[in-house]
């Protein structure tokens, strides 16, 4: 099986010279058995400070109350859900890498799903610390299970999408836990047999005892596409389910059907540009080029160009269906996001969303790393700005014109977002030096099937006809890791 | 020579490590095991490992999930303490689905990788039983057991011809134990 080679036609999925499976384990361990250089420590620090603000505003807002942030009668929600959906949204696209791609066969997701899983799992930790922190009380944060009587409620009310939201996140974050924790066995038992001393014990303990024999992959096998299998439909229920918080209510803009597809739409869109400003930066800093190469990178565009434009036709309807209806409250909130107070944070939602990821389009947009980068920035301050403008746009200005407010974020609002974004780095960064930032064990699989120094050595060996060849090399272009003057002696 | 527990055949390359499996079958020589550093589709069947039943565990833990949740959920609230909310029906099935699927799906996953590490005795700190500390890395390793009576300079020339690269007589069975 393994002497399967791809189709010539198709990009190599691991680039460079002398390849080896040794190679491999070297390249993608070096940040992992080494210590950390500069970049490492000044991104560190400033995480570090950003995650230490945030330790500073949760607890100001647990000893002083909610009321520390600017919310009011009126805009009750504003800044803390806004960050709770923007996160869990920006951890869809890990599930959909490593669960999705997997289904479906997509060789390419394998040297970038494990760091888009660890992705997930911090994202998602980022939203829960604003769910527990919204809740003004959180050490009553164990009301919404289902416990009885005696704890001095009744039971929780199952008819509640609040309710339902609690089980799929805890659900959802659980899951891909485990599914990223299995497949990283193999891999920390790599760095088990290569290290000495305490690294070897650490490693030992966390690796589960784990020896890849035979029965061991051909269960590790069934358990990830089991795993991926009810991953997938977990991952769109996840982010339905948020929106149902919103959709089942009677507020003017939140009220509509197209909420749930709308919702998971914009969560892939989201996650994949939060990867792409992730991985743009992690494949320079760890030297990873050859792995995480130019058709990773174009087909993650692609991605987002295809999901940002799923999102500006449920923009649209939206705004057919706020007219169609005749309803004159919900036809001023979508008006109001361009006349009111507010068009400013309108003008961001469609602008970062709708118009900007239309670059993509162009191929020399999606190969180039610099503006790509600076894309995924903008569909991540769209991606905000939705969801504000969704939580207080429709809450600002709804049925009594005499209860209509402003909302204003006060120092602790902007700190515990800022600071949650400090969290979610001095995570990720932590995890790039503990633990193998790319599936060793899955890319090893692409070695003899869809490397470029394989489909090199086939058209050397003059296997592949010339028309194909010359189509193949034409392909290598745009890769900043490939040579393709290398090709013409051939 | 009787001090020999264990014969490894080292390979480079996962396909002359499958070559080395024919050769040693089509010489009445039995694999112990073997041990590589990805999975390598069709090994088991070369081998008669049986096929994984872990799939049929994953639907049995899920479908215990969908009973345990639905039935939880009209305990509360259609039995324990039925609420009047404006009049609607206090069994509203569409409502108790979403928590239905979540709690499937998390007992799906959890009971299915519950038996699998269960199965293949994986848990935090347990030892690790290796042979060659390079099969995590970059080795395809066949183990061969040398108590079984087999001509062990057969068993060595038959590796070699496969492509090993390198072959190893181990006095004891786990490296992990120095």
């Amino acid at each position: 099986m393994s002497s399967h080679h791809e189709s010539i036609l198709r990009e190599p999925l691991i680039t460079g010279k002398n390849i080896t499976y040794t190679k491999i384990t070297d390249d993608v361990l070096w940040p992992v058995e080494n210590k950390p250089n500069r970049a490492w420590w000044i991104g560190f620090i400033v995480a570090a400070m950003g995650a230490c603000l945030w330790l500073f505003a949760v607890s100001y807002t647990f000893w002083n109350g909610i009321g520390a942030w600017g919310l009011n009668k009126t805009v009750g929600w504003a800044w803390d859900i806004t960050g709770f959906v923007w996160w869990v949204g920006i951890g869809h696209a890990g599930t959909l890498i490593s669960a999705v791609l997997l289904l479906f066969r997509q060789n390419w997701r394998n040297s970038i799903n494990r760091s888009a899983e660890a992705m997930t799992i911090f994202a998602v930790i980022c939203a829960a610390t604003y769910v527990v922190s919204h809740m003004g009380r959180p050490w009553l944060a164990y009301w919404p299970l289902p416990l009885p009587n005696q704890f001095g409620s009744l039971w929780v009310n199952f008819n509640s999408p609040l309710v339902w939201d609690v089980f799929a996140i805890s659900t959802y974050f659980s899951v891909s836990l485990v599914f990223w924790y299995v497949g990283l066995l193999p891999d920390i038992a790599a760095i088990r047999d290569r290290a000495t001393g305490l690294r070897k014990r650490i490693y030992s303990i966390l690796s589960f005892g784990w020896n890849g024999s035979v029965k061991t992959w051909q269960r590790f096998e069934t358990v990830s596409l089991v795993l991926a299998g009810v991953a997938t439909p977990l991952v769109l229920s996840v982010h339905t389910i948020v929106s149902m918080d919103f959709a089942t209510s009677l507020e003017p803009g939140w009220h509509t059907t197209i909420f749930p597809p709308y919702f998971v739409a914009g969560a892939i869109f989201s996650g994949f540009a939060m990867v792409q400003t992730l991985l743009l930066v992690t494949r320079k800093v760890l030297g990873l080029e050859n792995y995480i190469t130019m058709f990773h990178i174009e087909s993650m565009n692609k991605i987002i160009v295809l999901t940002g434009s799923i999102v500006g036709v449920a923009y649209l309807s939206e705004f057919f269906i706020a007219w169609y209806s005749g309803v004159e409250v919900e036809q001023y909130t979508f008006i109001h996001r361009f006349t009111g107070p507010y068009w400013w944070a309108g003008c961001m939602m469609y602008g970062c969303n709708v118009l900007m990821p239309q670059l993509f389009w162009f191929k020399s947009i999606r190969t180039n790393i610099a503006i790509s980068w600076c894309l995924s920035i903008v569909v991540n301050i769209g991606m905000w700005f939705e969801r504000f403008v969704i939580i207080v746009l429709s809450l600002n200005r709804d049925y009594l014109p005499s209860s209509w407010a402003m909302f204003y974020p006060t120092w602790v609002d902007i700190s515990v977002f800022i600071g949650s974004i400090g969290v979610f780095f001095t995570l990720f960064l932590l995890f790039i030096r503990v633990l193998p930032s790319v599936a060793m064990a899955e890319v090893r699989l692409l070695v003899k099937t869809s490397s470029e120094q394989s489909k090199k050595k086939l058209i050397a060996e003059g296997r592949i006809k010339s028309e194909e060849a010359e189509y193949y090399v034409e392909s290598l272009e745009k890769f900043d890791s490939v040579e393709q003057a290398d090709y013409v002696k051939i | 020579m009787s001090n020999i527990k264990y014969i490894l055949g080292l390979f480079e390359d996962p396909d002359d490590m499958m070559h080395g499996i024919d050769k040693l079958q089509e010489n009445n020589i039995s694999i112990y095991d073997v041990f590589t550093p990805m999975p390598i589709h069709g090994i088991d069947a070369k081998l008669g490992v049986k096929k994984s039943r872990l799939g049929i565990v994953a639907f049995i833990c899920g479908i215990t999930g969908t009973f345990t949740a639905f039935g939880m959920i009209y305990f509360m609230m259609v039995q324990d303490w039925p609420m009047n909310v404006g009049g609607k029906p206090n069994f509203a099935i569409p409502d108790f689905i979403p928590i239905t699927f979540e709690l499937t799906v998390l007992f799906c996953a959890f009971g299915m990788v519950g038996a699998f590490f269960f199965r293949n005795h994986l848990f935090p700190g347990r030892t690790p039983r290796v042979m060659e500390l390079r099969a995590t890395a970059d080795r395809f390793v066949i183990a061969i057991d040398a108590n079984k009576g087999f001509d062990s300079e057969k068993v060595d020339s038959l590796l070699k011809e496969a492509g090993a690269i390198e072959i190893k007589h181990n006095d004891r069975k786990y490296l992990s134990y120095e």
